[in-house]
């Protein structure tokens, strides 16, 4: 199982992840990222992966 | 020898992609993350290593960031990767027929498919001066206006857009006196409507930058510390540093010579692939591609953009066989003073719109951060784009509804639902 990570520092709240993955990420009132797992399954990984490359401060991180 | 294109047969075994910047290096990654196995070229005509350029009108010109924090790819990172890079040093030409990039040090790198990503470059200055005068496209143009910000002394900024619109905060927030001058009364009105953009006007005089809206320029002169910006009503203005943000144009001179059919941008399929040369694809600022949903080509110069439509043609090559139109919703974010906005969709093209909050400053500063969207409808009825201000949820919200398709009223409704369930939050930062 993968890990999560997110930098809540970096972030920025510009919701590129929500779009993408909206089951794994959300912003919370202030505008900063969430993660509702922690862990994510191989058939989420294509989808995780995109949603961390969308993120425009590089604040989510994947960890095997 | 035609070019019948990956379309046709198999997966490509060399993929050179030309422009190493956002567009060029998500898409190199996701190729990797499509499990394509085959070689990656990666071309870029800056010797730097890629980085990112949103930062480049804020933080990095800023100084809150450094060099690092701009990196898009490491040395280390396109190892593990197996992307092979050639910076500092341009394609000159594409030769379709023969499936070859053609550096200008005369190297030609065969291709099975290429990727054209460069993006785009600054409208140059039209008031040729000797120094003091600067546009703002890559890192050695920010840090070179950096340097200049960190003198004393008025900073003109010419160009009401976006970038001029950050350049602007960012000087103020060093300390400079700064006056932007743009032709149109209301220079954010041309995205988002003039109501709207009047209120990026007042923005701009909140945070005591002067405006000289509905005014040219005539004319600069001078060198760096001592220039004079005469407007065509007849003020003059004097800076020490000028910056001119009046656009972008699409790097695509250098493919004339390949026969491509190039329009303000290389005019591709729905699949992003040009539309004359099917091994051929483009991503990002330079790609001008049938978007089904507008139903008409667009060219977008935006960072999401970018990435978005590097994952679509990374899948399209890795996949002949499953090949995906890009059809998008828009999305563009823009930091000023303590705004954050973000625009989604095409509000430009909306007929009418509602705005949810208020924008206002009030005159009591423990009062919360303003906070609002605008929600635009277009002729038919249904939503066709949102500004958001400092609202993350509303922000979630807009980009759900847009690419689910709703109907004008139903999203006004759900948004003063939000506003409604979550009040304003009280000013804590002041
Ligand atoms: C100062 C600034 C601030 C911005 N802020 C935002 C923002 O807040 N939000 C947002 O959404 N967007 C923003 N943008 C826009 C966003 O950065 C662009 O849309 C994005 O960079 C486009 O990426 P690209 O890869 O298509 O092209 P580019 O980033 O333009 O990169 C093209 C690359 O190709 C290279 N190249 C050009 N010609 C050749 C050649 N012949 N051979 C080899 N290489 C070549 C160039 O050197 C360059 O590295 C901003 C842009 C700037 C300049
Ligand atoms: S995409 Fe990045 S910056 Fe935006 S909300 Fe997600 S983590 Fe934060």
């Amino acid at each position: 199982m993968a890990v999560l990570k997110a930098d809540f520092e970096a972030c920025q709240g510009y919701a590129n992840c929500v779009v993408a993955a909206p089951e794994v990420y959300d912003i919370d009132d202030d505008g900063t990222v969430v993660l509702l797992k922690q862990e994510i399954s191989d058939e989420d990984r294509a989808k995780v992966d995109e949603a961390v490359s969308s993120c425009p401060t590089s604040a989510l991180s994947i960890e095997d | 020898m035609t070019d019948a294109g990956p379309a046709d047969g198999p997966v490509p075994s060399v993929v050179v992609i030309v422009g190493a910047s956002v567009g060029g290096v998500r898409t190199a990654q996701a190729l990797r993350r499509e499990s394509y196995q085959g070689r990656i070229v990666l071309v870029g005509a800056e010797s730097d290593l890629p980085y990112d350029k949103p930062p480049l009108s804020k933080q990095y010109l800023g100084g809150q960031w450094t060099a690092e924090r701009v990196a898009l790819l490491t040395e280390d990172a396109a190892k593990d990767a197996e992307i092979e890079l050639r910076l500092g040093v341009a394609a000159e030409h594409l030769d379709v027929a023969g499936k070859q990039v053609v550096l200008s040090d005369g190297e030609r790198i065969d291709y099975d498919a290429v990727v054209l990503a460069t993006g785009s470059y600054a409208r140059p200055s039209p008031w040729p001066v000797e120094s003091g005068v600067h546009v703002l496209r890559t890192i050695g143009d920010s840090k070179a206006l950096a340097d200049d910000l960190a003198d004393e002394g008025p900073v003109v900024v010419v160009g009401g857009g976006f970038i001029g619109a950050e350049v602007a905060a960012t000087a103020i927030s060093l300390g400079r006196e700064v006056t932007i001058v743009d032709p149109l009364e209301v220079p954010v009105g041309r995205v988002v409507g003039n109501e709207i953009g009047a209120l990026f006007t007042d923005l701009h005089h909140r945070n005591g930058v002067s405006t000289h809206f509905g005014t040219g320029v005539e004319s600069v002169e001078g060198s760096a510390g001592d220039l004079t910006v005469r407007l065509t009503d007849g003020q003059t203005l004097e800076a020490a540093t000028v910056v001119v943000g009046i656009g972008a144009r699409p790097n695509d001179e250098w493919l004339a010579s390949s026969g491509l059919l190039v329009d303000d941008g290389v005019v591709c399929d729905e699949y992003c692939r040009a539309v004359d040369a099917a091994s051929v694809f483009a991503v990002g600022d330079i790609a001008r591609w049938m978007h089904l949903g507008h139903g008409e080509r667009c060219r977008v110069e935006h960072w999401t953009n970018a990435v978005d439509q590097a994952s679509c043609v990374a899948h399209n090559i890795a996949h002949p066989d499953d090949l995906r139109p890009y059809r998008p919703v828009e999305y563009v974010w823009s930091d000023q003073y303590d705004w954050k906005i973000q625009i989604v969709g095409r509000p430009a093209r909306g007929t009418g719109h509602q705005l949810i909050g208020d924008l206002g400053r009030p005159a009591d500063p423990d009062a919360a951060t303003p906070r609002a969207v605008a929600l635009y409808s277009d002729g038919a009825g249904q939503l066709i784009g949102a500004v958001i201000v400092n609202w993350p949820k509303a922000l979630i919200a807009s980009r759900k509804l847009l690419a689910a398709g709703t109907a004008f009223a139903d999203a006004v409704a759900h948004l003063e639902g939000l506003a409604a369930a979550a009040p304003q939050p009280v000013r804590t930062d002041t």
